[in-house]
């Protein structure tokens, strides 16, 4: 068995109003796994994906990565964390609407500061990867929402993160394109990439994962390998 | 919703300060400008001043009928009037005229005890205190053993009469009784006019008062338009610079209250659409947001008003001090109307923005939010992403091209807060350069008669005292002493030029005065024997030209002399002829020796040396001290406070504009520092924002506040009647340029440096959920 990527201890998260978005959460992702987390809109779902990136800190419990005590990071220390070790999708797709899609890619390299021939050399084959070459010198707001996404992705895994993070990767996307997406995670998890997707599609989870973790009320309540 | 509460408490806040400064800066400013134009307008009022002054050589009797004058509408008096001199251990000093007065009140010419009492017995005397009042201590006494009966009069007191009526009161019996014998009766009788304006108006009611009156009897007669005159000449240097700050301060004020208020309304342009969404009507919305910046905006004005009036208080009684009139106070309707105009300015820039607003349909305020991409971001981002420079820098080196407005809001902040600093700094340097060449007396030590002891009686005893008339044993001790490089003695006579009144000073210097800190103006120095320099006010009332020839006497002697160049000084109204003594032999006293030193030797301990030498010789030595004016003191803590104020404004205004930015890219914030930007990262980004703003700003502000000087120095110059000295107007060189230029990067960065840390602080998740 692989070494985990990911292993939470009994995570806690409370905000400061209402019940804990998140109580006890333990779990362990290994390399080359596919995790989908599922659970009802409110269940802490993007709560859980936000403290595995480092965006949030537990108030109680451990967040280890690759061996880094995540919850112990300060902000540098978890944006440095992020640029190495995560990258993250959205169901917004949250690109920067002023820099065209080559230079959305681009941008976690040049955070890192990357030389400039060896971000080229990855975005051009990004691109071409994620088949929006033609797209390269767009601005993300003419794209559809499927081509959108790919452009998440291709930005998300620019700096060869062990882990890419997806929140409700198809949530605003319409059928097709949804379906398109959850390809392509399934084919990044083929070529060895550590996939934690969270949504509350089923569909997507089968399509796209080896493994399904349900969250109710903060709390995870199953943990189920599924083939396919 | 709780991020939505924090930013406008932040908005809020922007708000309350921006009303507050532009309140502060505007009450002070105004308050001020009004104050200082009219201290002896309002201080004259007060006293019911004499319009009219009248030395009449009359019996009482004939005088008081001069009341019926067509025109008078109040008087005072017939007061008997007496010139006398007092003596001290012999020697006849300085004229008084005394006025006999029961009491200091009247219905003209109320005077104001301000020290003491007032004389309301025989032997008592009140002097006249301020600026032309003596240097007599309280309780000493006046002799007069020339006159019948030796008669002494103890100072009771100090009083002001603001139309300068006398030297001092005695009572009526008491300036009988001292009136020398044989004179003819001398009364003075005070007037008020139902008009009194103009100088016409003035001549008109002279002249009826003179027709009703003896013929012949009217010795002598002084008009307040000239008593004023004479008062704001002082006042007058403040108002050129006074206008200049209050102007750039009231632009700023505007430019920042109203960007304030029109962006936090804008800012709300998305929620304004939630609310017309669930049913408010535009009129309730447009209701909800002038509300919503009036309030804030009150508290600040609140707020400014009392600031302002405490920053004042100081500089008022500097003033109230520089011009002996009464404690001075900032008039209730600069505070009603400064007040009232920020407010109304508040109210209508909110109202504007709102209606604006809540004119949007609703889909469109709602869609507002998204802050859809400008083609200009999208260029510049592209632009920028090609500098050498690191990312973040580069992201935020677009953002100024994205929204224009904002940016031209930011900039305008920004260049009138390097107009303000260059022009302040402009300013206290010239006045420094003034304040120096007006003493002139840059030497390291100067060599002065020893103070004369205080008699019994409190008064000086003896005539003023001077160096001895032969001054080689001091200059001999001057040389003997280790460290001195070269000195040049001062002497000085009383002259009378032909078609002057009053006197004019000659002063010969024996010995190279030309390091002696005279700031000459136009033409040369003196070269020799037979040449003059002189201010600018003899040329003014001799209309005299360099390269003419002036005539003086000095005691009877005849003394022509070539004026070969102009200096810069203040004194005796500028009255006044520097020549070499060479070769004149009229006589003079020996004022002063001003020693230059050596480089390396100290004033002080050399001043001592010399001074332990000097003690039998009657003379004293002491290292130059640098003079101060209460005026150029008050023209500096103003230029201070006045400054600094614009700057906070200037920053302010840079910290309104980047708080709107980085609130609107928010989500764009989130996302970048998802993908890994440290919050390092993200202040260099903010900063770098404003960089070039602060940098643009610098480069039109600092021409554009050295240009305000330029043309501010030389106004309060003229409005003096001064010349000023090329050093006084010419103060900006290259290094100093280039620091005032950097200070519009300051500013920028000062202002940029709150919203970075908040944006570098914002959390991530929360950001990202900005949806
Ligand atoms: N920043 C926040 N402040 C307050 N409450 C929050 C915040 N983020 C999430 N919550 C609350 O925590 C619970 C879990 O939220 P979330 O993790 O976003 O759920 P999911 O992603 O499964 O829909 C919800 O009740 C949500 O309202
Ligand atoms: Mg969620």
């Amino acid at each position: 068995m692989t070494s985990p990527v990911i292993e939470l201890r009994d995570v806690g998260r409370a905000y400061d109003e209402g019940p804990p978005a998140l109580s006890g959460a333990s779990l362990t992702v290994r390399a080359g796994e596919a995790v989908a987390i599922l659970g009802p809109s409110g269940s802490g779902k993007s709560t859980l994906l936000n403290l595995i990136a480092g965006l949030d800190r537990p108030d109680s419990g451990t967040v280890t990565v690759n061996g880094t005590r995540v919850d112990r990071l300060g902000e540098a220390g978890a944006a440095r964390y992020r640029r190495a070790s995560v990258g993250m999708v959205f169901q917004f797709f949250n690109l920067l609407e002023d820099l065209t899609v080559a230079d959305n890619i681009v941008l976690p390299s040049q955070l890192a500061g990357m030389g400039r021939a060896a971000a080229r050399r990855r975005t051009a084959e990004l691109l071409e990867t994620l088949g929006i070459d033609r797209h390269a010198n767009a601005y993300p707001g003419r794209l559809s929402g499927g081509q959108r996404q790919r452009v998440a992705v291709a930005r998300a895994l620019m700096n060869r993160p062990p882990l890419l993070l997806a929140d409700e990767p198809t949530g605003a996307l319409d059928r097709a394109s949804g379906e398109d997406v959850a390809r392509l995670l399934r084919d990044l998890n083929a070529d060895g990439q550590t996939v934690v997707v969270v949504t509350h599609d089923l569909e997507l989870a089968k399509a796209c994962t080896s493994r399904t973790v349900e969250l109710v009320d903060g709390h995870i309540v199953t943990d189920t390998a599924v083939s396919r | 919703m709780r991020a939505g509460a924090a930013r406008r408490r932040v908005q809020t806040t922007v708000i309350v300060l921006a009303a507050m400064m532009a309140v502060t800066a505007s009450v002070l400013g105004g308050g001020l400008l009004v104050v200082s134009s009219a201290p002896f307008d309002d201080a004259f009022a007060e006293q019911n001043g004499a319009h009219l002054t009248a030395t009449v050589n009359a019996a009482p009797g004939a005088v008081a009928a001069s009341a019926n004058a067509a025109g008078v509408t109040a008087t005072a008096g017939p007061f008997p009037l007496v010139t006398v001199v007092p003596e001290a251990g012999g020697e006849r000093t300085m004229p008084f005229t005394f006025a006999g007065r029961d009491t200091p009140d009247a219905e003209v010419d109320a005077i104001s005890v301000v020290d003491g009492e007032w004389a309301d017995e025989p032997g008592e005397v009140t002097l006249a205190a301020g600026e032309g009042g003596t240097s007599v201590p309280p309780g000493a006494t006046m002799s007069f053993p020339s006159l019948p009966g030796s008669p002494v009069l103890k100072v009771v007191g100090f009083a002001r009469s603001v139309s300068l009526t006398a030297d001092g009161w005695v009572t009526a019996a008491q300036a009988a009784a001292l009136a020398p014998s044989g004179t003819p009766e001398s009364h003075q009788m005070l007037y008020r006019f139902d008009s009194a304006g103009t100088a016409a108006a003035m001549e008109t009611a002279t002249a009826a008062v003179a027709a009703s009156l003896p013929a012949d009897s009217l010795a002598g007669s002084r008009s307040w338009l000239d008593v004023r005159n004479a008062a704001e000449r002082a006042t007058a240097v403040y108002v050129p610079f006074l206008m200049a700050f209050g102007v750039l301060g009231l632009v700023m004020s505007v430019l920042i209250v109203g960007n304030v208020v029109a962006g936090s309304v804008g800012s709300g342009t998305r929620r304004i659409g939630v609310l017309k969404a669930i049913g408010f009507t535009p009129g309730q919305v447009v209701r909800a947001y002038v509300g919503q910046a009036l309030i804030p905006a009150v508290a600040g004005t609140v707020l400014g008003v009392i600031i302002g009036h405490v920053l004042a208080v100081p500089i008022l009684a500097e003033t109230s001090d520089a011009y002996g009139t009464g404690t001075l106070g900032i008039p209730p309707w600069i505070d009603i109307a400064v007040v009232g105009g920020i407010l109304a300015l508040v109210a209508v820039t909110a109202l504007a923005a709102a209606l604006r607003a809540g004119r949007l349909r609703t889909v469109d305020a709602l869609a507002v939010g998204r802050t859809p991409p400008t083609g200009r971001g999208q260029a510049a981002a592209r632009v920028t992403a090609r500098l050498p420079l690191p990312r973040a820098v580069t992201l935020g080196l677009a953002r100024p091209f994205a929204r224009p407005v904002r940016t031209v809001a930011m900039l305008a902040a920004i260049v009138f807060g390097a107009i303000a600093v260059t022009f302040a700094v402009g300013l206290s340097t010239s006045l420094d350069a003034i304040l120096t060449a007006r003493d002139h007396d840059i030497a390291d030590v100067l060599v002065r008669p020893a103070p004369p002891e205080l008699g019994p009686n409190g008064m000086p005893d003896g005539p003023p005292p001077s160096l001895p008339d032969d001054t080689s044993a001091i200059t001999a001790a001057i040389e003997a002493q280790p460290g001195a490089k070269a000195h040049y003695v001062v002497h000085n006579a009383p002259a009378a030029v032909a078609g002057t009144t009053g006197t004019t000073e000659l002063v010969a210097f024996t010995g190279d005065a030309s390091w002696g800190g005279y700031t000459l103006l136009n033409g040369d120095w003196i070269g020799g024997p037979g040449e003059a320099v002189v201010p600018t006010g003899f040329m003014k009332t001799t209309g005299t030209a360099i390269g003419d020839t002036v005539t003086l006497t000095v005691d009877g002697e005849r003394i022509s002399l070539r004026v070969v160049g102009e200096i810069f000084d203040l004194k005796n109204d500028g009255m006044k002829v520097y020549t070499d003594a060479a070769g004149l032999t009229a006589p003079m006293k020996n004022s002063l020796i001003a020693v230059d030193l050596e480089p390396g030797t100290d004033p002080a301990a050399y001043a001592e040396g010399l001074s332990r030498a000097l003690e039998p010789l009657g003379a004293n030595a002491e290292p130059f001290r640098e003079g101060s004016s209460d005026m150029i003191t008050v023209l500096n803590s103003l230029t201070a406070a006045l400054t600094l104020l614009l700057v906070a404004v200037a920053g302010l205004g840079v910290l309104n504009g980047v708080l709107l930015d980085t609130r609107e890219r928010v989500r764009d914030i989130g996302v970048q520092k998802a993908l890994g930007m440290t919050p390092g990262q993200t202040i260099g980004g903010v900063l770098a924002s404003v960089t070039l703003i602060g940098v643009i700003g610098g480069v039109l502000g600092v021409p554009a506040g050295m240009a305000l000087h330029d043309a501010v120095v030389p106004a309060m110059g003229d409005s003096t009647g001064i010349r000023l000295p090329r050093v006084a107007l010419e103060v900006f060189d290259t290094p100093t340029a280039f620091a005032l230029g950097l200070g519009g990067l300051v500013i920028a960065v000062a202002g940029a440096l709150l919203p970075g840390l908040w944006a570098a602080r914002t959390r991530t998740a929360v950001a990202l959920r900005t949806e």
